[in-house]
């Protein structure tokens, strides 16, 4: 394998891996709170936001990020927002990644126990103490697992980013594949690198859900 | 603005062929996705372990890696094996393969938690084990999944887009040739992400009908 792959295309690899690695790191830091503000704007019951807001997540839930890229990347530019690729890629993986982690929120935040918020409002808890430190710490805890698994959901639609010519390590393989007619080297070393990308965050899923498993026999 | 929506109108044939693909991508994959997944599952049930572990390595592989790739290696690595075949068939075949894996996945989690009784039953009653399959498990199994299909279903159509990439005339692909064509972005690509929704909207119904269904069953 070593003798097909030449230095220049293990490098290119290398930095499709990283281009794949930190949009999808800055979509996943970014999105977890977005997800959680879209949540909870449809929590609070504002009536017109409310409504917006279920109209956007349940859009971007519902079509392909390779079409939303290509929106992102094409009409921007037309209403005087100047992107580039990388900029429109960002946008696109963290609001598709906050579309279907505000619903993970929003499930946790229905679940939440009312008596609580009522016992915090009766020893004279404010709104936003009552949030961070009753509501947010608890919702939290819930929601991970599934935001965890959402995360490597978002690894595996990070590749429609390549449509407007970012080159994660999927664009990257692909070509080294089309120009050495030897598809299978590139692809396996992609292949190896997505596998060991999204074991890590099912490996954090499985020791949160463990960690939980404990707790409960314990209680 | 409105010249964009007069232009895309008046091309509405090119995004309504290319959704009518996205559609027919769908249902002939979901269909042989459950078939295939059907088989793969019944066959992890049997006692050969080599069978079984052959089975879950490919299964395993499927979900980690992202659909595109998958894609592309059938694209470039096919012709290099001396297969050839037309992009929309290799775009066919991937979607296919890569959703059976998914499928099996979710069929063999739920075969696992289905009451034991009525499958005892019907082993001590002498059926087959395709018999016992067809008349016994198959039912229950497709209700108690409809929800995780469903999901599955909508994850096939938002796949199908990057089939773009390797040139299948789909939906999105119909929007990016009307966009490059006329120079439309907005009406073009609004368009196509409203056709997106009315699917996905479509098969989201279809399915709380069958689990509503189910529910009564039980």
């Amino acid at each position: 394998m070593a003798r097909l792959m030449s230095a220049g295309n293990m490098i290119s690899l290398l930095w499709g891996a990283s281009t794949t690695i930190s949009l999808s790191l800055a979509a996943i830091l970014l999105g977890i709170p977005l997800g959680l503000g879209l949540a909870l704007a449809r929590w609070t019951r504002l009536p017109v936001l409310r409504q917006v807001v279920i109209v956007i997540v349940s859009l971007f839930r519902a079509t392909p990020a390779v079409t939303t890229m290509l929106l992102f990347f094409f009409v921007l530019p037309t209403v005087g927002i100047p992107v580039n690729a990388v900029a429109a890629a960002l946008l696109t993986l963290t609001i598709n990644t906050a579309a279907f982690n505000s619903e993970i929120w929003r499930a946790a935040l229905e679940e939440f126990p009312r008596e609580q918020m009522e016992a915090a409002k009766s020893i004279g808890m404010r709104a936003s103490q009552r949030f961070y430190r009753i509501v947010l710490p608890q919702i939290f805890r819930a929601s991970l697992p599934a935001l965890v698994n959402e995360m490597t959901l978002l690894v595996k639609a990070s590749p429609a980013i390549a449509v407007v010519g970012v080159v994660d390590v999927t664009r990257a393989a692909a070509r080294i594949g089309a120009e050495t007619y030897e598809p299978l080297p590139p692809f396996l070393i992609a292949f190896v690198f997505y596998g060991a990308f999204v074991f890590i965050f099912v490996k954090l899923h499985r020791t949160i859900e463990g960690r939980r498993r404990l707790q409960e026999a314990r209680s | 603005m409105s010249r964009d929506i007069d232009i895309v109108w008046q091309h509405r044939d090119v995004l309504l062929d290319g959704f009518m693909r996205t559609v027919l991508l769908t249902t002939i994959t979901t269909i042989a996705a459950i078939l295939t997944g059907a088989i793969l599952a019944t066959l992890m049930q049997s006692r050969f372990r080599l069978l079984f572990s052959i089975i879950q390595i490919f299964v395993d592989t499927m979900r980690c890696i992202p659909f595109l790739l998958f894609a592309y290696l059938l694209y470039y690595g096919l012709p290099a094996f001396g297969i050839r075949m037309s992009s929309w068939s290799t775009g066919l075949l991937a979607l296919i393969v890569y959703s059976s894996a998914y499928v099996t996945e979710i069929l063999r989690g739920a075969w696992a938690s289905l009451p034991r009784d009525s499958i005892e039953a019907g082993e001590a009653f002498g059926f087959s084990r395709f018999n016992l399959f067809r008349h016994i498990v198959l039912a229950p199994l497709l209700f108690a999944t409809a929800p995780l299909i469903g999901n599955q279903i909508i994850q096939i159509v938002k796949d199908s887009a990057f089939l773009m990439v390797i040139t299948v005339p789909e939906l999105t692909y119909a929007a990016t040739y009307v966009q490059s064509t006329y120079f439309t972005p907005f009406a073009a690509f609004i368009a196509a992400l409203v056709l997106y929704w009315c699917l996905t909207m479509l098969v989201e119904t279809v399915v709380a009908f069958i689990d509503r269904r189910a529910v009564i069953r039980r």
